[in-house]
């Protein structure tokens, strides 16, 4: 029954790209156009992943395949969406199901560097897309790749050409707005070139409470000497489903970081592939997710360690409430020539009720022979010597709970490199954590809390 | 009275511990609990103190006139009652000012105060911190991750003295302290003792009652009090070991 759902549902993309294909194409660069059509013809042949595939063993999100979408009839519209962290100045772009309205489509800030359209730049800039576009590997080749190559039709476009810095972070708002089950399709690329640096905030935020579901693909790749903060926010409501893959390729002593912080979203999966190409290059990949009801959050990694000295640092954590599930795979590969390599790869999770659910797999597969490699995982509740340690200082056990939940959590958000940001992202795990922001109807940057939330235990000084 | 426990039955995952324990202690005193090991005495620390999986199956526990075994760890530990752990506790993520800050407060909305304003907080802080000569910057600290045993004990005085409880137990304060730490230690009990509140101090040696003087000495035996006199009680125990309890009482 779920196959032949599955198989319809191919069908319909199918069917719409056949009959869409020249329409969607017609501006394409001859590359793009290639790999479109090289793309459909391996989702003709392979259609959606399955359960059978490792990689999708414990995900969550086939089940969300398993629909009647609204692939073709997407409203283009125009949300006035001003972000509400305080204190938190970006140059902002904001997408509506996966569009741009039509007035801010491409922009060249006053340092040179260019936010907008992916589709407006494909004409602007087509020689960076022949250079970049499709070249990234990725870490499981699938149906949803494929639907995407094949099918996007547009996304947003980061140029940092040589040596710019970004003199504010740049703030990518993605909302969905759309009833009838839309399928939402973005395809992203960001390129810092040799000795720029920049940071940008990409937030998934939806505006009610209908289903979706979102296909996203972004290319990164960061030069020698570059440097790349990029933070992902989602907060999503418990009728969507996002799959969001990121490949990335370091040259040499290029530096990226990136936080994948879910708080709410019905099945979210985190696709995050390093390629490291250059030589002193170094990642630290952090996640947090906070999830509670049915939520589901699967986080894939891949790191490829491709030459020597380099390091990688992954960690992600995890609270799980109520019948929430969570995956984490986490597989760093270290190639024969990779000598001293230093990676390491860390997955925590506070499980707080019989019913949540973690399937955690953190991975070394090391050819080179000297190397520092180190992995770990954890499951488990709170620590009841500790509940019982603060309770008798007079701490009330949901206060101490709330204490050790926060502290757990504050590891991956201390990391974060814009004060504004990271405040607004602590109070968002303490209202999280006390429950509030999972009822909160509408998006939490759209809502007008104070800045300093008023938490009855001050945590502002952990 | 201050306190009182009642013919105090306790039983831990099926298996009696406490066997009709009774001890009265009032405003002014240190009581001196000892005994071999494995005959209930961090068990009576669990009980008073209300940790779970302690099961009271008769008796009654009394504290300023009020019955407190229906009450919450918390809100026994805001009526005044505090447990020097024996081990305590690591707490990553959870920096000493922030816990103490929190559990002052939470102490003072319980007495229907407002929160300590901070500059009080800090000083108080810094005051308390030198009575156990504790060196080291707290504030930024974690609970007890990555302190000596020593530290944690010394710790566990530091925080007494911000709470200011009317009822401290202190459980095996001396196990792991060398003489230095456990003359600090003993040294800041000293300097907290009063008129208006007691002490019960559980110890398997005489040595911390040579610093930590007591009014009674009270030697327990499989789940109850066998014995009870003054401080010499404490060093004919040391002197003759727990073979002659058994032998007095057989």
């Amino acid at each position: 029954m779920e196959n032949q759902n599955i198989k319809n549902t191919q069908k319909q993309f199918i069917e719409y790209a056949n009959n869409s294909m020249d329409k969607i194409s017609a501006n394409d660069t001859p590359r793009v156009k290639q790999l479109r059509q090289d793309a459909l013809k391996r989702f003709i042949d392979n259609g959606f992943p399955t359960k059978k595939m490792e990689k999708w063993r414990n995900s969550r999100m086939i089940e969300c395949v398993n629909e009647d979408f609204n692939i073709d009839r997407i409203e283009n519209k125009k949300h006035d969406f001003c972000c509400v962290i305080r204190e938190l100045d970006t140059e902002a772009i904001s997408l509506t199901n996966g569009k741009f309205a039509e007035e801010e489509q491409l922009k060249v800030l006053e340092n040179g560097i260019v936010i907008g359209s992916t589709r407006k730049a494909m004409q602007e800039y087509p020689e960076l897309f022949e250079k970049y576009f499709g070249t990234c590997n990725i870490n499981d080749n699938n149906g949803f790749y494929d639907i995407n190559t094949a099918l996007w039709q547009d996304g947003f476009f980061i140029y940092a050409p040589k040596n710019t810095v970004g003199e504010k972070p740049i703030q990518i708002i993605k909302i969905i707005d759309e009833e009838n089950n839309p399928f939402i399709q973005t395809r992203n690329l960001i390129i810092v070139e040799s000795n720029a640096q920049l940071q940008i905030i990409d937030c998934d935020d939806s505006i009610k409470e209908q289903s979706s579901f979102v296909n996203s693909y972004t290319e990164i790749f960061i030069g020698e000497n570059a440097q790349l903060e990029n933070y992902k926010l989602q907060n999503l409501n418990d009728n969507s489903s996002l799959l969001n893959t990121n490949t990335a390729k370091q040259l040499a002593n290029s530096r990226l970081q990136t936080h994948t912080i879910s708080f709410n979203g019905g099945k979210i999966r985190n696709n995050i592939h390093v390629d490291i190409d250059g030589e002193g290059a170094e990642c630290n990949i952090y996640g947090l997710y906070l999830v509670d009801k049915t939520q589901h959050v699967d986080n894939q990694l891949k790191v490829n360690h491709n030459v020597p000295n380099c390091n990688s640092n992954e960690k992600f954590k995890g609270i799980l409430d109520n019948e929430a599930t969570a995956v984490f795979n986490g597989h760093v590969h270290v190639a024969p020539n990779a000598q001293k390599t230093i990676a390491y790869q860390n997955n925590s999770n506070i499980i707080l009720t019989d019913k949540a659910k973690i399937n955690t797999l953190p991975f070394l597969e090391i050819y080179a022979d000297d190397v520092k490699c180190s992995h770990g995982s954890s499951i488990g509740q709170l620590d009841q010597e500790a509940m019982f340690y603060m309770q008798q200082r007079g701490i009330s056990k949901e206060n101490a709970r709330m204490l050790l939940m926060y502290a757990f959590a504050a590891e991956i958000s201390n990391n974060i490199g814009i004060d504004a940001l990271r405040e607004r992202i602590d109070d968002m795990i303490k209202r999280r954590l006390k429950g509030e922001l999972s009822s909160c109807e509408n998006c939490v940057f759209q809502c007008n809390t104070p800045k300093e939330y008023d938490f009855k235990i001050d945590l502002s000084k952990i | 009275m201050l306190f009182e426990i009642k013919n105090l039955h306790v039983s831990v995952g099926g298996k009696e511990i406490l066997k009709g324990f009774n001890l009265s202690v009032n405003e002014g005193e240190i009581h001196a609990i000892m005994g071999p090991n494995g005959t209930g005495k961090s068990t009576l620390a669990a009980a008073i103190t209300g940790r779970d999986g302690y099961e009271i199956t008769e008796g009654e526990i009394w504290f300023k006139g009020k019955n407190i075994m229906e009450m919450s760890p918390a809100d026994r530990a805001n009526e005044g009652i505090f447990l020097s752990f024996q081990y305590p506790v690591e707490i990553p993520g959870v920096s000493i000012q922030n816990f103490m800050r929190t559990a002052i407060n939470a102490k003072r909305e319980y007495q229907g105060l407002p929160n300590m304003p901070m500059p009080e907080f800090i000083k108080m802080m810094k005051e308390k911190q030198a009575m156990v000569e504790i060196t080291a910057k707290l504030q930024n600290r974690y609970v007890n991750v990555g302190f000596s045993g020593g530290e944690k004990k010394k710790n566990e005085i530091f925080q007494m003295a911000m709470l200011e409880p009317q009822l401290a137990i202190l459980d095996e304060t001396d196990s792991g302290l060398d003489i230095d730490a456990l003359r600090i230690v003993a040294n800041g009990v000293n300097q907290l003792h009063r008129d208006d509140n007691a002490f019960i101090v559980i110890t398997h040696y005489q040595r911390l009652l040579d610093y930590i003087v007591p009014d009674f000495v009270h030697v327990m035996y499989d789940g109850r009090i066998v014995k009870s006199g003054d401080k010499s009680l404490a060093l004919e125990l040391e002197e003759k070991g727990y073979e002659w309890i058994k032998d007095t009482i057989l």
